[in-house]
Order: structure tokens, then sequence, then C-alpha cells
């Protein structure tokens, strides 16, 4: 009776104490999580129906309906800055297939791989200001880039302004965004291989597979998901281009992409109602294109949610295959000691 | 030992055939042309950082400066920005962001992966939809309600908005969580430990490798950040790295070998921190991006 009471009380303490345990560990993250995500989120949705500055008081808040929407759809330099990300979009693409490539390479025997590896992926560490300055030089008439293709005999007469020009400084942009991030993209392809189990690879060159073959047959399959994964997100990525164009040109010159716009009509010209219009309108192309990208995942690979169980399988069939190999020759050493 | 060395020529003649040949001088070939292309604007910015003023307007920027032992830009640059204060102000800020978020975002792990409660599923899709929210978004109205707390120009005020977990670690948190065993909890209980204790003693130990990940994935990340830090902190002493280099906006915008060398300034720390991290490094990039 006794121990039955003592039992229950254990019981009772243990719930206690996950209750307590569940609350006091949830309770800081979801607080900073609502006020710095979902109570922005609100005001931003409220906001975008009043025409109104930071520094309105509540009262002379003028509300305005859909307004600020019409607004962001009329206005040429809101809605038209998204055909930006079409610039982007081609670069992040471009990005992904050097990135494969690179990766491809270093991923065989390379004499001072690791060395190339580093160069390529450090560009990565450097932060975007810095990157703007570095890249704001390397673009200068007459600097850097201008001095390199002299060198390969270029005129200086026949060189564009890389900033200025219209036609090309939206590409120039784009290549400091690939600059920047493609060696990332490369190490991260080079983990998804390196996870490849190298038995394949000699298998494969015993059977007389050439890198190309190897390529095709069994590193492209093997990392085919996150290829696409990156591909996919590249899409909601390059519509929400900021950095370069932000802390390269500031938008000048036709380089306004809609996050640029969006950051001076918010923070210069103080319309807070009309950026967060704007805001919302991304939001909700950007929720729409993951929705579409999870339908897409689901429908192409039927198991890419469960991504890791896959793998395991994978893992559990190769060391069972593994396995059955080592069977085989301990029985064929059975047999060879039988026939000794 | 000669039959050994033998064996390994005989190897290597045995797989030299004409297309290696080819393919290998075209790899090298591309390898040396995108690391090129890589260190290409790196390597200018520290030729023209050594530069003299009078150098830097007379020659050309990818002619070496006459002395490599020229640091006056460097001195310099250290100085109009502030970078010492600055340097010490992000030192602050990634520490306590990385220590803060690391326990609250495994704590947070831990519940979500050990208790089902009702909630449990809504807490994790509250989190992924708040990665869909791009952050130069958000910011628009995130400032006004950093303004009403009285959270500008803080350094504390920055901390705090910066330790909101992200879903990359949480994910990497709960991944990893999922394979220690969770008898290991139930034979803490046994002895007698409270929850408390076996996140401590138990979970937390356990978690290393991911929050090293984790670390350096944020770790990157807060120290780059600039879009909010100069947004947020913008009187002299509260600047951080990133933003100490917006001194050389405007009047000096054109004085590069200065720019440069407040560049390569910022840049030091993270790559002394890569030099030596280099494969955790490279992991946690490929282990961050599996659920990214």
């Amino acid at each position: 009776m006794t121990e039955k009471k003592t039992f229950s009380q254990w019981i009772t303490s243990r719930r206690v104490q996950q209750v307590l345990i569940c609350i006091g560990f949830t309770v800081i993250p979801l607080v900073l999580l609502l006020i710095f995500t979902y109570i922005p989120f609100g005001k931003m949705v409220q906001f975008s129906f009043f025409k109104m500055t930071y520094l309105t008081p509540p009262q002379a808040r003028r509300f305005v309906g859909w307004q600020n929407y019409i607004d962001v759809f009329r206005r040429k330099d809101c809605f038209g800055a998204l055909k930006l990300s079409l610039y982007y979009m081609v670069g992040a693409i471009v990005q992904l297939f050097l990135a494969l490539l690179l990766a491809t390479m270093l991923s065989f025997k390379t004499k001072g791989g690791n060395f190339f590896k580093g160069l390529m992926f450090f560009p990565y560490m450097i932060s975007g200001i810095a990157i703007g300055f570095i890249f704001k030089f390397f673009y200068t008439r007459g600097f850097v880039l201008d001095t390199v293709l002299q060198w390969c005999g270029f005129n200086l007469k026949d060189l564009p302004y890389w900033l200025k020009d219209q036609r090309i400084n939206n590409w120039s942009l784009v290549f400091t965004s690939v600059w920047r991030y493609f060696g990332q993209n490369m190490v991260l392809f080079i983990g998804a291989i390196m996870s490849v189990d190298s038995e394949l690879y000699e298998a494969a060159s015993l059977d007389g597979a050439n890198k190309w073959e190897q390529f095709r047959y069994i590193i492209l399959p093997s990392i085919k998901t996150i290829v696409t994964l990156n591909v996919i997100l590249s899409i909601t990525g390059s519509l929400s281009s900021f950095e370069q164009p932000y802390v390269i040109t500031n938008g000048a010159n036709g380089t306004g992409t809609y996050f640029v716009i969006m950051n001076r009509i918010a923070h210069t010209s103080q319309k807070v109602g009309l950026a967060s219009a704007m805001a919302v309108v991304l939001l909700m192309i950007i929720i729409i294109c993951t929705i579409l990208q999870k339908l897409f995942f689901k429908y192409i690979f039927r198991d890419a949610d469960s991504d890791d169980e896959s793998y395991k399988a994978k893992k559990a069939r190769l060391r069972a295959e593994k396995a059955a190999i080592k069977a085989n020759k301990a029985r064929l050493s059975q047999t060879k000691g039988g026939i000794a | 030992m000669d039959s050994t060395v033998k064996v390994k020529s005989y190897k290597y003649k045995k797989h030299y055939n004409p297309e290696q040949v080819v393919f290998g001088f075209i790899k090298y070939l591309v390898l040396c042309l995108f690391g090129f292309i890589a260190v290409l604007p790196i390597i200018s910015c520290i030729i023209t950082a050594f530069k003299t003023n009078a150098e830097y307007q007379t020659t050309n920027v990818m002619t070496p400066p006459k002395s490599w032992l020229n640091f006056s830009n460097f001195i310099d640059a250290f100085t109009k920005a502030n970078m010492g204060r600055a340097f010490l102000n992000s030192l602050i800020v990634m520490i306590v962001v990385l220590v803060v978020s690391v326990i609250i975002g495994s704590q947070l792990a831990f519940v979500l992966n050990r208790f089902k409660f009702p909630g449990n599923g809504l807490i994790r899709n509250l989190f992924f939809f708040a990665s869909l929210l791009p952050s130069v978004a958000t910011q628009v109205t995130v400032y006004s309600i950093m303004s009403s707390l009285g959270f500008i120009n803080h350094l504390y005020g920055y901390i705090v908005m910066m330790c909101g977990t992200d879903v990359i670690s949480i994910y990497l948190f709960i991944q990893y969580m999922e394979n220690i065993p969770v008898s290991l909890d139930e034979s803490a209980i046994m002895d007698g430990a409270s929850y408390w204790k076996i996140y401590w003693k138990i979970i937390l130990p356990l978690l290393k490798p991911a929050i090293v990940t984790s670390c350096i994935l944020k770790g990157v990340s807060v120290y780059n950040e600039y879009y909010c830090a100069n947004l947020y902190l913008q009187t002299p002493d509260v600047k951080t790295l990133a933003v100490s280099l917006y001194t050389f906006v405007g009047p000096k915008g054109s004085q590069y070998n200065l720019i440069c060398a407040g560049v390569i300034i910022s840049f030091i720390p993270a790559l002394i921190v890569f030099i030596l991290f280099q494969n955790q490094i490279y992991s946690g990039i490929a282990a961050g991006a599996v659920k990214g």
C-alpha cells in the first residue's frame, strides 16, 4: 500500500518536473520569436494599411485601405524591381553549375586540392560590407578588372563602365554574388559527394568506367536531392537578393532590387506604410513559392522529407552488402582451406 | 623497402593513360583559373593597402608597392575607424550571442525532441515559418519595436535581437539528439536525476559536435552581420567591426589605400579562424545544409 503511494508520488513529481522543464526551456526562445518575428509581422500587416512614418504618433496615422498595395503594383520602381531577380536567378544557376563542376574535380585526388578549396571558399567568410568595398574598388574605371583585361589585350576604350553602364552593371553585381557564395556551395557539394561510399568508385573503375561515367552514374544520382534543393532555394534567394546592390551601388543606375528599393522607402523616405506593403507582397510570393517547392519535392522525390531515413536505409543496405561480401570471402577462404 | 617503392611506381604508370593526362591538365587549368578569380580581388586589395598616398595616385593598382612594410595605412584606418573598440564590441556580441543561442536553442531542441506535449508541432512550425521571412523585410517593423523598447544604440539591445535562435541550429540539435539514445535519460532518471540535470550533464556534453557546427555557422553570420548593426548601432562606441567600415563611406570614399587596409583588418580575424578550423568549418557547412 505504502509502496503504491510513493510510486504515485514519484509519478506526479515527474509529471510536474516535465511540465516545468517544458515551460522553462521553451519560454525564452518563444518570447524572442514573438518579439522579433511575429509581432513585427503583425505590425507589418497593420502598417501596410496606413500612411505613416516611424515618428508619426498612432493617432495621426492615416488609414488608406488598400492604397499602399495598389501603389506597390502601380509604381514603376516597386514591382518592376522584381524583374532584376532574373539576373540573380541566372547567376545562381551558373554558380551551382560551377560549384558542382569544381566539387567533382576536387573530390578526386588532387595535388593541392585543399589549397584551392580554401582559396575559393574564403570569400564566404568576409562580411558583406567589406565585399562591397572590395568590389567598388575592383570595378572602378582603370582599376583592377580593367587592368587585368588590358593584360589580356583589351583596349580600355572598349571596356564598359562596370557599375554605371546599364547594360552590364547588374551582371557585375551578380558576378560578385557568385564570387562570394560559390565556394560555399562547392564545399557543400564536396561534403555530399564524400558521403558516397568510396567502394562504389573502386568498383566502377574496376569495371572500366571513366570519370564522366563515374560522375554521371555514381556522383550525380547520389547528390541529386541536395542539388535540386539548392536550385529551388536559389529562386527564393534571388527574389530577396539585397546585399550586393545595397553595399556596392546602393541601387543606383537601375540596380535597385526589390529589397533595396524597399529599404530605401522605409528608412530614407520613411514611407513605412508603403514599405510594409512591399514586404507583405514579397512574403506572399515567397510563401507561395515555398508551398510549390514542397509540392514539387513531394511529387519528384517522394521520400525527400525522410531524407536521412533514406540515407540510413542506404547505409544499412551497403552494410548488409559488405557483410555479405565478407561472408562470401570467409566461405571462399574456408573452401580454399578445405582444398589445401 | 625497395620493392614497395617499385610496386607503387608500377601502379602509377599503369594508371597513366592519355585520357588521364588530358583530364589532369584540364583540371589544373580550371582550378588555377578559378583560384585566380577567387583571390584577384583580395590580392589587389592587399597590394593597394601597402601603398603611400603618392604611390596610390601615380601607379597602376596592380603594380606592387615599393615597400611591403608600409603599415601606415593600417594604423591610420585602425585609428580613424576606431577599430579597436569595434573589434571589442564584435567580440562581446559574438560570444554572448553564441553562448545564449546555443543554450536556449539546445534547451528548446531537448524539449521538442524528448517530450510529447500539445503544441510541440505548433512550435516547430512557428520556427519553420519564421525562417521563411527574410530578415531585411521584417526589419521595417522590428525597427519600431526596437525603438519602443529603447534598444537602439545599446549593445545589449542588438545582442537580444540577434539571440533569436535560428531554425537551422534547432534542426541540427534535434537531428543530433535523435541519435542520443533515450535509454541514457532513462537510466539517469532511475538514478534519481532531474531533467534539469539530464540536460546539463548528459545531453549538452553529448551535443558537442552539433554545438561546434552551429557555433561556426552562427559565428560567421553574427561576425559579418552589418545591416541590422548599421540600423541599430549608430553611436561611435557601440559600433561593431563590420559597421565601423562605414566610416569610409562618404568623404574618404575614394581613398582606397586606406579603405583596403580597413577591409583587410576587418577580415584578418576571420582568416585566422578559417586557417585554424578549416576542416570543422567545411563539415559544419556540409552538415548545416542538409536541412537548410
